[in-house]
């Protein structure tokens, strides 16, 4: 390993808290399964001499066992790294390799070519500088060539290297050659502007690699390394402002307190004027503290802890920037959303989403369209599934800051996290917040909610009934609200079959509407606990993160679910509508119970048992309940 | 950058930017676990952690406790130094040994280098996340040690029986990490992920950060084994009938098990000559390393069982 040496200090470009300084380049190797990804970066290795010998030696071992080189070692090996891996002879995740040569650092993310490890190949780019974009010389360009490249081009990456690989096997054609690059010069000008280099390569014999080919003398360009620390580093100048996003408050002690957090743009000083764009505060900035003195200031990629002059309110997930152009606030953006969930988005569910320090619910409002790689054609789509990449609208329970994707990766780009399993199943991309939310404000009125429960003379509270169709819902909710009556209470019900008459009779029983089916009813129900009213909804409701989000509209302790546990055969047996017959002939889809799945609660406030007890009962039941905590009072 | 009160010259951009990443991997881990705890090896990756997280979290001490593992079998000259430090920096240190393992006598000569790996590190690892609750722990890996390595994500999910699901990582994108999980469930983080064996003896010289002696050049007590110098650090150590131990020149690249843990010869006395040692080197670090080479994913094997 003899090609590393001390990388050459240069000056830090402000792109970015973790972005390239001038001395390193950030690399990933992409395009379809089997166009020789591993093999070009393994042989890039070798033939540079950056390889341990003991890993050479490793890798003659693995090649006799795993090899798919008849007699030879297998530069592959050198970077899939799992078992299952090296068994299949595919990649499955993301690889980083670390290396220099006297010119500059790389870290190269060799990503999956398969289409079902698109993911992983989103999370390689996602800090990538420049992209190796391989394409087999028999094959030409796949449909996963395409969408890689599209990907690239989405998360903000402009150099591409168009490496054509397996030479070889096209007899070193310079035709071949060119027909290949001109049909990716083709795709790529419907990218935003960016610089393609097309290189003829044979990874597995080091063609235009590391050395120049001999086979190729009608290529006239530099080989793959010689380009890769050569090439202009996109350092785009960063005319940004300061963003310093506060991660961690510091207090050791009473008279330290400290916002500590990376620099991701522009400049502060001792002194510097500052702005909390969540509440417009303004204030100065009166120490840079680190564990090796004060600093007079700090820039890009800084990780500090700042004092400010007046004890303001600031908190995780503020934004301490300058005054002169601070962050946007919205609460609705549109945004450009890669899906990396085998379960589809649902417009209308509810996910976490997480930008920086900030961390929100959100919602899909509107699925714009979704993206046909191949053609740019924008498609109408109800759901969006795994590796679907799509236009869409996303509404924020509250404001937060940022920047458009464009002008900032790091100010810029979101996950969305599914609230029950916690994956990661979205890459967000903010192009603009939405005006028209951003123009409306809640109005307040004087007279609150509580006013008008204590009016009422009642705690208002809302009784979510859920369960199978025909367990005893309604009939159960019938029986609450007669005896509440009776009580003197003031009661609504809201049930699914009546709600589906009216409000909600646009929607059909896909997921998607039935996520939408009961966004309405939660949002209608919170209405009417804000009314004062002890609330009544009886709707099968099959998902627990519709339910959730049901809880999170109300305030804490008014949202008892009351899980209606009667067994699906018994459901079937009592069919009280003839519903299950139907759904048996086929003459009813997606049905609760039989072909669509119903998420029973984990942790609900009661669980009754229909099948032991009469309604009137289980409405006791729960009277007693409400009693017990408080709520009839 | 403008720094006024230092002393040192400025680190070079390269670390200056590791460091950066590392720092804030600390923060945020800080703000959204409930128990985090810091895996202290006593080498000299673990030093580097030490020594981020300190700067991560001044002028406050550290927010979470260290945790070693202690199998009982490393070198006298880590223990001392662990202690020293923890004294030195008022550190909180909680210590756990396989209390079943260390009954049952599983050593390293007896029961194989695998065998007794999974009892006195795995498991032991496993016992003291359980029993403490912790919800995350950072580790002082890297991805350029070892192939599975250069698999893992920064934040690297464990199952509620911790678990690595090599197969079914999530998504990281940016520098967003995702710090959901249920009960139970706990994240390993890895803030040196992408720095390089030379990137840390690089930091530790501009740094000046303490390492165990061990790591410098000096006659020890040798036999030579399997290829290795193994250093006889106490009289544990079995000895085969021909085996006589002679005084030879070396010192370590990585710290462990002492038998189990190879020397390398060399002539390395300051951080100055590591670097440029490191700068020539042929073999990669965890060529001393004897447990590595059961088989060639052995590493991957270990890390879904839990061993970090």
């Amino acid at each position: 390993m003899k090609a590393i040496s001390e990388p050459a200090i240069a000056a830090a470009a402000a792109v970015g808290p973790f972005a390239a300084s001038r001395d390193q380049l950030c690399v990933l190797t992409c395009g379809s399964v089997d166009d020789g990804k591993s093999t070009l970066i393994g042989r890039l290795l070798l033939d540079a001499s950056l390889v341990f010998d003991d890993h050479v030696a490793a890798l003659s071992r693995d090649s006799k066992t795993h090899g798919t080189v008849a007699g030879d070692v297998d530069p592959a090996l050198l970077v899939d790294g799992l078992e299952a891996e090296r068994e299949q002879g595919i990649t499955i995740d993301v690889a980083y390799r670390y290396f220099g040569t006297p010119r500059r650092r790389f870290i190269v993310a060799d990503t999956p070519g398969h289409k079902d490890y698109t993911r992983n190949m989103v999370t390689g780019a996602s800090t990538s500088d420049l992209a190796i974009l391989l394409v087999d010389a028999e094959k030409g360009l796949l449909e996963q060539t395409r969408r890689h490249a599209f990907i690239c081009s989405l998360l903000g990456i402009r150099q591409f290297v168009l490496a054509v690989n397996k030479m070889d096997l096209v007899g070193f054609d310079e035709r071949r050659f060119a027909e290949i690059a001109e049909s990716f010069a083709q795709f790529a000008s419907r990218f935003p502007a960016c610089d393609v280099a097309a290189i003829p390569v044979s990874a597995l014999h080091g063609d235009n690699v590391v050395r120049a080919s001999a086979r190729m003398p009608w290529y006239q360009g530099l080989p793959l390394l010689h380009y890769l620390e050569t090439v202009a580093i996109d350092t785009r100048p960063n005319a940004m402002s300061l963003r310093l996003p506060v991660q961690y408050v510091n207090r050791p002690d009473a008279t330290f307190r400290g916002y500590a957090g990376t620099v991701v743009s522009g400049v502060l000083h001792k002194g510097t004027e500052i702005v909390i764009p969540r509440t417009g505060v303004r204030t100065k900035i009166t120490r840079i503290a680190t564990m090796d003195g004060e600093l007079e200031s700090a820039s890009a990629a800084d990780a500090v802890t700042v004092v400010l002059a007046d004890a303001v309110d600031v908190s995780r997930g503020d934004i301490i920037s300058s005054t002169d152009k601070p962050p946007q606030r919205a609460d609705a953006f549109a945004t450009h959303l890669v899906w990396m969930s085998e379960s589809p988005l649902l417009p209308g569910r509810n996910y976490l989403l997480k930008a920086g320090a900030q961390t929100v619910s959100a919602m899909v409002t509107e699925l714009k369209y979704r993206v046909d790689i191949e053609t740019f054609d924008h498609l109408a789509a109800k759901e969006l599934q795994l590796n679907e990449i799509a236009f869409v609208n996303i509404a924020t329970a509250e404001p937060i800051s940022f920047d458009p994707y464009d002008e900032s990766r790091e100010t810029g780009g979101f996950i969305l996290i599914d609230r029950h399993s916690n994956a990661t199943v979205a890459a967000g991309l903010i192009r603009f917040g939405l005006r028209r939310a951003a123009n409306t404000y809640f109005q307040s009125f004087e007279v609150t909610k509580e006013a008008r429960a204590r009016l009422n003379a009642q705690k208002p509270a809302l009784l979510w009934f859920t369960g199978l169709s025909g367990a005893g819902k309604s009939t159960i909710a019938d029986n609450l609200e007669r005896k509440l009556h009776a009580l003197g209470k003031h009661t609504f019900v809201l049930d699914g079959d009546n709600v589906r008459h009216g409000l909600n009779r646009d929607l059909g029983f896909t997921e998607g509407d039935r996520v939408e089916n009961i966004r309405r009813v939660a949002e209608v129900a919170k209405l009417f606990v804000d009314a004062g009213l002890i609330t009544l909804v009886a709707f099968i409701s099959p998902f627990r993160a519709e339910r959730e989000m049901a809880r999170d509209l109300v305030a804490p302790g008014e949202f008892i679910e009351v899980f209606v546990d009667t067994p699906l055969a018994a459901c079937e047996q009592r069919d009280p509508k003839g519903l299950y017959k139907k759904a048996r002939r086929g003459e009813l889809r997606n049905f609760t119970g039989l072909d669509s799945p119903y998420e029973p609660p984990l942790n609900p406030e009661l669980t009754l048992d229909a099948l032991k007890e009469s309604p009137g009962d289980l409405a006791d039941r729960i009277i007693d309940f409400m009693q017990k905590r408080g709520m009839l009072s | 950058m403008t720094k006024s009160a230092l002393t040192r010259p400025p680190l070079p951009a390269d670390l200056h930017r590791l460091e950066a990443e590392a720092i804030y991997i600390f923060r945020e881990v800080a703000a959204e676990f409930h128990k985090p705890v810091l895996l202290y090896s006593i080498g000299k990756d673990s030093s580097v952690l030490l020594h981020l997280a300190r700067k991560a979290f001044f002028p406050s001490p550290l927010p979470f406790p260290l945790l070693h593992i202690d199998t009982t079998w490393k070198f006298r000259e880590m223990i001392a130094f662990r202690d020293a430090t923890a004294k030195q920096l008022g550190l909180d240190l909680i210590v756990h040994t396989n209390r079943e393992g260390l009954a049952q006598g599983i050593n390293p000569f007896t029961h194989g280098s695998s065998f007794y790996t999974h009892v006195m590190k795995t498991e032991a690892l496993k016992q003291a996340l359980t029993e403490h609750g912790f919800d995350a722990a950072f580790g002082g890996a890297r991805r350029d040690e070892e192939k599975s390595r250069a698999k893992e994500r920064v934040f690297s999910f464990r199952s509620a029986n911790h678990v690595w699901d090599p197969k079914n990582q999530r998504p990281e994108l940016w520098h967003i990490y995702n710090c959901r999980i249920a009960k139970g469930e706990s994240i390993r983080v890895f803030p040196l992920s992408n720095w390089t064996e030379l990137d840390v003896w690089r930091y530790i010289e501009h740094e000046d950060i303490p390492v165990v002696p061990l790591y410098f050049a000096a006659p020890r007590p040798v036999v030579s084994r399997g290829g290795g110098l193994i250093v006889v650090d106490d009289d544990r150590m079995r000895l085969e009938p021909d085996e006589r131990p002679t005084a030879r020149k070396v010192r370590f690249r990585t710290l462990g098990c002492y038998p189990l843990t190879a020397a390398v010869e060399s002539d390395a006395m300051t951080l100055a000559d590591i670097v440029a040692e490191m700068q020539a080197a042929q073999t990669s670090e965890r060529a001393g390393r004897l447990i590595d080479h059961d088989q060639s994913d052995s590493m991957e094997k270990k890390k879904r069982e839990g061993y970090f």
